[in-house]
């Protein structure tokens, strides 16, 4: 049997096949993301393109109300920028922006915690620490610190260059140690099996063991939490964006738009911030039950 | 030149309330193609010996004197990086549990594979092939297309000759068996022995092979060692250990197997049970058990000395001799 039939056949097949849960949420993951990844191609406008918007277009209502415009299917802001190419590229960027940062924080994650659960002892207790302070802050907290910090320390030539890179690292180095910890947790399990023995029996050296054979077997519960925080990630952005300290208005995220058109919304032009909010929320709720699901499926005591 | 000589082996784990020796003065050795056995009861420090010797000890418990000679050169007190390049190289070693020896996420190729390039120069076409021949040597039916199965798809027994294949295709010159059959049913466990004796036989393969099943050792070893509370009782080749025992819990463990031939009513037993670590009597550690005690065995210590054709430590076999 080819491995693409075998994997279609799978148990795990069978349970997202049974759960019309994840595969709503699933579609609708995957709507957002081709959405995201062919904006430039689905957009009507680019909202980046300063020549082809027009003064004369802006606060236009969306296009089902009466005095609406069909090019403008979600309506205008004060700019004249389409509101739906705005959200198409705004996700774009959150996606962008949450999936670097959730890698980074399962590299740094994982990495801290198979070394301190394979070595144990002394390195064990430093790093959980470690661990342990930064989960007494708030992630957004963290993740507002390092962004003032690292912006205070980088010249303003290169802070423009590096925005997306620094909210990267922020969300990314706010969120690593629940990771940390557990992988730390099934690390030690996995330390304490025969196979494990074996390998070091036969000569192999730790960091092998560790990234060989530990790894693959630690990854399950890794990959769900990991699923479930690029869900927060999203939000992690978007509420930086939304404080005023995350993307500029002139490459929008989905936090950013949505600040934006805040100062709109008691003046009667809603939906310059209620479409990319929905659109924050759609994704965030699908993203959130397709991990919940992820996590019973992987769990055989559920099964 | 015996391929390993244990001397005066004593392992200790300290703990809270004193510290407890698990091996007291072990003393053996394995000669190149020979397979020792080595048997008791629980707890009498058969699997400590071989984790002794492959310097995988468990802290607390630690090495703490005596001396580990393999080919030649002392091994007990090399450091980590140098015992992991004997490891699996010069010295293999299989488990008790197949199920469990064998990650579940690697194919069987690729752990084989991997065990071969950590120790041999191989580039991965010949490790294929290498790996599918030791594949065909354990007896795994269409090797070349099971090579990258995962363990879930073999049986327990199928399992057990993978990890056989494992622990002998680096080419070691020892292989440290501990219970291989154990976790395998019975008609399973005689093919495994018999696997090892011809894959041993084959490749001039030594074996330490730790069991508490009497049948296997008399099946399989050449010779046969006796434990009990951490030390020696009796060492010497295997049918005469077995016909003619010398030391008391030798004769005891003998009689307490059925056999075919004599019909008995009743299988004798030995009375009471081995002393907890921090319980050993002293003198012969067997002496409160021992039907054939005499004064001397609550003060003195027997040495491990010749008796006949085995060595006993027993001051009845040794003073029945003068």
């Amino acid at each position: 049997m080819s491995a693409i039939s075998r994997f279609l056949d799978s148990d795990f097949v069978y349970s997202f096949r049974r759960s019309p849960v994840a595969v709503v949420s699933a579609v609708v993951v995957l709507i957002i993301v081709l959405c995201a990844v062919f904006a430039p191609l689905i957009s009507p406008h680019d909202p980046f393109d300063l020549a082809s918007i027009s003064l004369l277009d802006s606060l236009k209502p969306p296009a089902f109300s009466p005095d609406g415009d069909w090019s403008f299917p979600l309506g205008t802001d004060d700019q004249g920028r389409d509101v739906f190419s705005s959200i198409l590229y705004g996700t774009r960027i959150s996606m962008i922006v949450a999936v670097l940062a959730i890698s980074f924080s399962l590299v740094v994650g994982i990495t801290v915690g198979l070394v301190a659960g394979y070595a144990g002892g002394a390195v064990d207790a430093v790093l959980m620490r470690i661990v342990d302070v930064q989960l007494t802050f708030p992630a957004i907290l963290i993740a507002l610190l390092v962004d003032g910090v690292v912006r205070a320390v980088l010249p303003p030539a290169a802070q423009d260059a590096l925005q997306l890179d620094v909210i990267v690292f922020a969300i990314g180095i706010s969120r690593w140690p629940q990771f940390a910890r557990t992988v730390r947790g099934s690390t030690m399990i996995e330390r304490g099996r025969d196979y494990v023995m074996a390998a070091r029996v036969i000569g192999i050296s730790s960091p092998r063991i560790m990234v060989s054979h530990i790894l693959p077997n630690v990854l399950g519960p890794v990959l769900v939490i990991a699923t479930l925080n690029l869900g927060l990630a999203v939000l992690d952005e978007a509420t930086l964006s939304f404080l005023g300290v995350g993307l500029p208005p002139t490459q929008p995220s989905l936090g950013t738009l949505i600040r934006f058109g805040n100062n709109f919304l008691f003046s009667g032009e809603w939906w310059i911030t209620i479409f990319p909010g929905l659109t924050l929320a759609a994704m965030v709720l699908s993203i959130n039950l397709l991990g919940d699901w992820l996590r019973d499926a992987l769990n055989p005591r559920l099964r | 030149m015996a391929l390993l000589e244990v001397n005066q082996l004593c392992v200790e784990f300290p703990t809270r309330r004193g510290v407890l020796r698990a091996l007291d003065n072990i003393s053996f050795g394995i000669e190149p193609g020979e397979i020792l056995g080595v048997v008791g009861e629980s707890g009498a420090g058969k699997s400590l010996t071989g984790a002794a010797i492959i310097g995988l000890l468990e802290p607390p418990g630690r090495v703490a004197s005596g001396q580990i000679i393999f080919d030649g050169k002392r091994i007990d007190n090399l450091d980590q990086e140098a015992m992991r390049a004997i490891r699996g190289r010069h010295i293999g070693a299989i488990f008790q549990d197949p199920l469990t020896t064998l990650d579940p996420l690697m194919s069987v190729g690729k752990q084989l594979i991997e065990t071969m390039q950590t120790h041999l120069k191989l580039s991965d076409r010949d490790a294929k092939a290498r790996a599918i021949q030791w594949l065909e040597e354990v007896g795994i039916p269409a090797a070349s297309e099971r090579v990258f199965a995962y363990p879930h798809q073999f049986s327990g027994g199928m399992r057990q000759r993978v990890v056989i294949a494992l622990a002998l295709c680096a080419e070691p010159r020892l292989v440290i068996a501990d219970e291989p059959t154990t976790a395998l049913d019975v008609s399973i466990q005689a093919q495994i022995i018999t696997l090892m004796r011809r894959l041993a036989a084959d490749h001039g393969t030594s074996i330490m092979l730790v069991t508490h099943d009497m049948g296997v050792i008399a099946e399989t070893c050449d010779r046969v060692a006796v434990m009990y509370a951490g030390r020696i009782a009796e060492i010497g080749p295997v049918g005469d250990v077995v016909r003619s025992p010398h030391h008391p819990y030798t004769e005891g463990l003998m009689g307490s197997i059925p056999s075919l031939e004599s019909r008995v009513a009743r299988l004798r037993q030995i009375d009471g049970a081995m002393p907890r670590l921090n319980a050993i009597p002293k003198g012969c550690a067997f002496n409160l058990r021992c039907t054939k005690a005499i004064a001397r065995c609550q003060d003195e210590r027997p040495e491990l000395l010749p008796a006949g054709t085995t060595q006993a430590a027993c001051f009845l076999v040794q003073e029945g001799a003068q």
